[in-house]
């Protein structure tokens, strides 16, 4: 579905990604784990365009998104992301936040987006919450939201860039709990994390990022049990 | 119990204006102090300074409403992404920054009619006739007061968290969209209060182009200096309609401000 060839990136002078190759298929849960600095934020970045890459290509569904003559918004509309900080529109209401993008880009009626965002706000157990403002939520409740936004506009993808780095320890389970249940559905997923336990559980295939460069690739009993590479090694035995 | 009521009524009332009695009480004692202080005049020329006054407030909301039109366009040409179009706009700022607002009106008022640019005289329903020499005066301190407005209106901009823009655009939004209904929005709660500030700015200024014989304010006490040959008290008057003008509207917009934070 998506596939990264020869991915750079550069700020400035300091080179973020050297020469990233990987593929994501359809249905699967790809997670990126790594230190920080390691790039594995920058490479999720680019698979949207939300960071232009220096060098290389990105291919979605076999069609290159970084030459230019794909609308790179029409592309966007079938790759939702979740961030680290939520980003939820804080002027608009919890509805509005998830039926915002839907009415404007597929003209979707007032009455059709409320009905689709109140069946994703009763799936993550937010019914109650539908006119409520961002403020008013907890991390974990705005984070549930975020995903519900993200999906209104039924992606085909859906890129998660650390959401549940900025959570209180108590409120990871929920967000944690709604995207297995969006991997049981067999959403495709790529996933920056560093929820160990998550990876293993629902990863279908891990990578492990160091200074720009794909070390290990593999499944997450294998890599995680069976670790290849000294750094992988090393890494893990700080985090596991 | 009623009268401890309206006892504390009372005293609440003193305490909201009480900035304004020091003000007054201060100016009383130097009245006091340089003696011989005499504004019998007020009784014939009361009416100056009410016509002066109007036309002070008139000046400064189309200077404001024009200052804020043209500073959104000078900020969008600033924050824009084609080089020449933000070079223009950052020169438009740096210039009238950089220049005495003394120089400008002149510019606009001596300069602009020997380019062929004259100012007719306006009329306008309700308001009346407005006279070029006054539509130059209100340019001027558009021109001036836009160069503020627009950095105000960047700041804003550009205090809107970054991963809002980012979330817009990662649903498919396009920049002009996510712009219009996720950044303004937001810009404008950081916005309106320096808005404010600048409002109270372009009143104080507006004072320059009596210089050009507009008859605002300072204009106005200027001429009640003439006629009674008093030089001192006429301007004690008109400081003090311009300081309860400028005192009255920064109050306010402490209050204003309050109800936009509450709405958080």
């Amino acid at each position: 579905m998506i596939n990264i060839i020869d991915l750079h990136k550069n700020f400035g002078k300091h080179e973020v990604l050297k020469g990233i190759n990987t593929e994501i298929t359809k249905g699967e849960v790809f997670v990126i784990i790594g230190p920080s600095g390691s790039g594995k934020s920058t490479l999720l970045r680019c698979l949207n365009l939300i960071e232009q890459p220096t060098k290389g290509d990105i291919l979605f569904e076999n069609k290159s998104i970084v030459n230019g003559k794909t609308d790179i918004n029409l592309i966007r509309q079938k790759m939702g992301m979740v961030f680290q900080q939520f980003n939820l529109f804080p002027h608009m209401t919890v509805i509005d936040n998830i039926t915002f993008a839907p009415k404007k880009l597929l003209k979707m009626s007032k009455d059709d987006s409320n009905k689709i965002a109140l069946k994703l706000l009763k799936r993550i157990g937010l019914e109650s919450k539908a006119d409520s403002y961002p403020a008013s939520l907890s991390g974990g409740q705005k984070q549930r939201v975020a995903i519900a936004r993200s999906l209104a506009m039924s992606p085909k993808v859906l890129l998660f860039d650390e959401p549940t780095s900025a959570l209180d320890p108590e409120m990871v389970g929920e967000v944690l709990y709604v995207m297995k249940e969006l991997a049981n559905e067999g959403m495709t997923m790529v996933v920056v994390t560093h929820e160990i336990g998550f990876a293993k559980e629902v990863g279908d295939r891990v990578i492990f990022m160091d200074d720009g460069k794909i070390i290990e690739t593999g499944t997450p009993e294998i890599l995680f049990n069976y670790p290849n590479h000294p750094r992988t090694k090393e890494f893990l035995s700080k985090v596991l | 119990m009623k009268n401890e009521l309206s006892l504390n009524r009372y005293l609440n009332l003193i305490n909201k204006l009480k900035y304004y009695m020091i003000i007054i009480i201060l100016i009383g004692i130097i009245v006091v102090i340089l003696g011989n202080m005499d504004f019998a005049f007020l009784n014939k020329y009361y009416k100056y300074f009410i016509y002066g006054t109007i036309n002070t407030i008139f000046l400064a909301l189309f200077a404001v409403l024009f200052g804020v039109l043209l500073g959104i366009i000078i900020s969008l040409m600033k924050l824009s992404s084609n080089k020449v179009m933000e070079i223009i706009g950052s020169a438009y700022i740096e210039f009238i920054r950089g220049t005495p607002i003394l120089v400008q009106l002149y510019i606009v008022y001596y300069g602009l009619p020997k380019l062929g640019i004259q100012f007719p005289d306006i009329k306008l329903p309700l308001i009346g006739m407005i006279p070029g020499d006054f539509i130059a005066g209100i340019l001027t301190l558009s021109i001036n007061s836009a160069a503020y407005v627009s950095e105000i209106i960047r700041a804003g901009i550009q205090a809107v968290d970054k991963g809002q823009m980012e979330a817009a655009r990662s649903l498919g939004l396009k920049h002009s969209t996510a712009m219009i209904n996720i950044i303004f929005p937001q810009a404008l709660k950081n916005i309106l209060p320096a808005l404010g500030n600048e409002f109270i700015v372009v009143i104080k200024e507006s004072s320059i182009v009596s210089i050009i014989g507009i008859q605002e304010l300072m204009y106005k006490a200027d001429t009640v200096r003439g006629n009674t040959f008093q030089p001192f008290e006429p301007l004690i008057v008109a400081a003090i309609i311009y300081f309860i003008l400028t005192f009255t509207l920064s109050k306010a917009l402490g209050i204003a401000e309050r109800r936009l934070k509450l709405s958080d």
